[in-house]
């Protein structure tokens, strides 16, 4: 890539993503994808159907969402990676800003400051850890099932169950509103964006 | 921080603010504990909601949501071969003085039996009021003639692996039946067709798909998912630690 400089010590293009928050961006959606299309395979009787085979999809699914918090774990062995995660942690005044223009459906970049991620994404991604956890843990009850009471087994399929419906929603409005932003997408693909939109859409970023 | 900002520059709170992310995670997690914990109760909650939804419901859409009042396909062989009136036979062998096999259309001019009742998934969805409709095994069983000395009964299936076992006195109930329509069609290969089991007082999977051997045994062998954890008397209501109300 170019760092092409337009204005003295201005570069047209900014980092926004290390290799290692890449990486686990990347590590952790594989992961999610075969957990959602097996989850799939087992749970809408024409998929499960076609597939059959359940005790082979069976262990994908449990394989795959076992290794699901992996990348992240690993990913804490970075500092820019910890660093990301300190700013999705860590809100501040501006995203109570970005939260009610969000919720008026005020759509202009000047009524929504955001630092590095924006309030969306901090809660976004504050809930997707918290719930692959829940699926973790419930997973793990319905998996050993000696473990735990049958009771239990049977309650614990309820949230997975419905938590994976949820989920599903979510990640499909993440994805969605990654296909709607080309260069927020840039960023995440190459770790690079152009100043122009870090600027409009992540005004308080100190890049 | 270092040093003093003026308020109105907001850079600093990317570092400084609170630490909201780290409470939805917990808050999260919590709620998915408590949900774990209040499951029996939303569970029923949502199941009747559900379930008299799904009667309004022209699209079928209700019928994917968990506990929707749909069936759900379990099969636990890659893949299941395909039976119809030409190829599908059901033995009965073992302890018995005739060890017999049936064809599709021997079964069918038997005297059937249907039943209306509801249908209980121990992983605990529930369709309700789902005629069945087939030959008593009871009349299978004394057409066989079972010899002194049987206690139990185990049922093979043309999937290759699944396996059943219900003891001679429930092989004997009113309420089990050599299934042959579901719903008042043929049952489809999906639901077990062209021949399942139906004990109608117990858990569904004691209700064998594909079934292709009714063998009399001396004692009762686990089947498949019971060699697996599940209860071998699998009453609805009475067995794996399930209190859902009775179905037969």
């Amino acid at each position: 890539m170019s760092l092409r400089v337009d204005a003295p010590g201005r570069a047209a293009s900014v980092r926004r993503f290390g290799p290692a928050t890449r990486w686990v961006h990347r590590t952790t959606a594989a992961l999610m994808g075969v957990c959602v299309v097996t989850a799939a395979c087992l749970y809408v009787p024409q998929l499960a159907e076609l597939v059959g085979r359940r005790e082979l999809v069976v262990r994908i699914h449990e394989w795959a969402g076992l290794a699901l918090p992996v990348p992240v774990l690993a990913g804490l062995a970075s500092r820019a990676f910890r660093a990301d995660l300190g700013f999705l942690n860590r809100f501040g005044r501006h995203d109570r800003v970005w939260l009610r223009a969000a919720f008026r459906r005020d759509k202009r970049a000047a009524s929504r400051p955001a630092g590095k991620f924006n309030a969306g994404q901090k809660i976004y991604a504050a809930w997707i850890a918290g719930a692959t956890l829940v699926m973790l843990g419930t997973g793990l009850m319905m998996w050993f099932t000696h473990l735990t009471p049958l009771v239990w087994r049977t309650s614990a399929t309820f949230v997975h169950d419905w938590l994976a419906l949820t989920i599903g929603i979510v990640l499909a409005g993440h994805i969605g509103m990654a296909l709607g932003d080309p260069e927020a997408r840039r960023g995440m693909r190459t770790g690079v964006v152009s100043r122009e939109w870090a600027d409009r859409e992540h005004s308080l970023w100190r890049h | 921080m270092n040093s003093e900002q003026p308020e109105e520059q907001e850079e600093p709170e990317e570092q400084r603010g609170k630490p909201i992310g780290r409470r939805v995670l917990l808050g999260t997690l919590g709620l998915g504990a408590l949900g774990v914990v209040t499951a029996p109760t939303l569970q029923r909650g949502l199941e009747s909601f559900l379930a008299s939804a799904s009667d309004k419901d022209p699209t079928g859409l209700t019928g994917l949501l968990p506990n929707g009042g749909g069936f759900r396909y379990y099969s636990v062989a890659s893949s299941v071969p395909r039976k119809n009136a030409t190829n599908y036979r059901l033995s009965v062998d073992g302890l018995v003085d005739r060890p017999t096999s049936y064809s599709l259309a021997e079964l069918r001019s038997l005297p059937q039996t249907r039943l209306v009742r509801d249908v209980q998934c121990v992983t605990g969805w529930r369709v309700p009021d789902t005629p069945f409709e087939g030959v008593r095994l009871s009349r299978l069983l004394d057409a066989a003639g079972v010899r002194q000395g049987a206690g139990a009964v185990r049922f093979t299936c043309f999937d290759g692996t699944y396996s059943e076992s219900l003891t001679l006195d429930q092989a004997r109930r009113a309420d089990v039946l050599v299934a042959l329509r579901m719903q008042d069609k043929d049952l489809s290969h999906a639901h077990g067709g062209p021949a399942r089991l139906y004990v109608a007082p117990m858990y569904f999977y004691k209700s064998a798909k594909w079934l292709s051997g009714i063998t009399v045994t001396e004692d009762v062998k686990p089947g498949y998912w019971e060699e697996r954890g599940y209860d071998v008397d699998a009453w609805v209501g009475r067995s794996n630690g399930r209190d859902d109300e009775p179905t037969s």
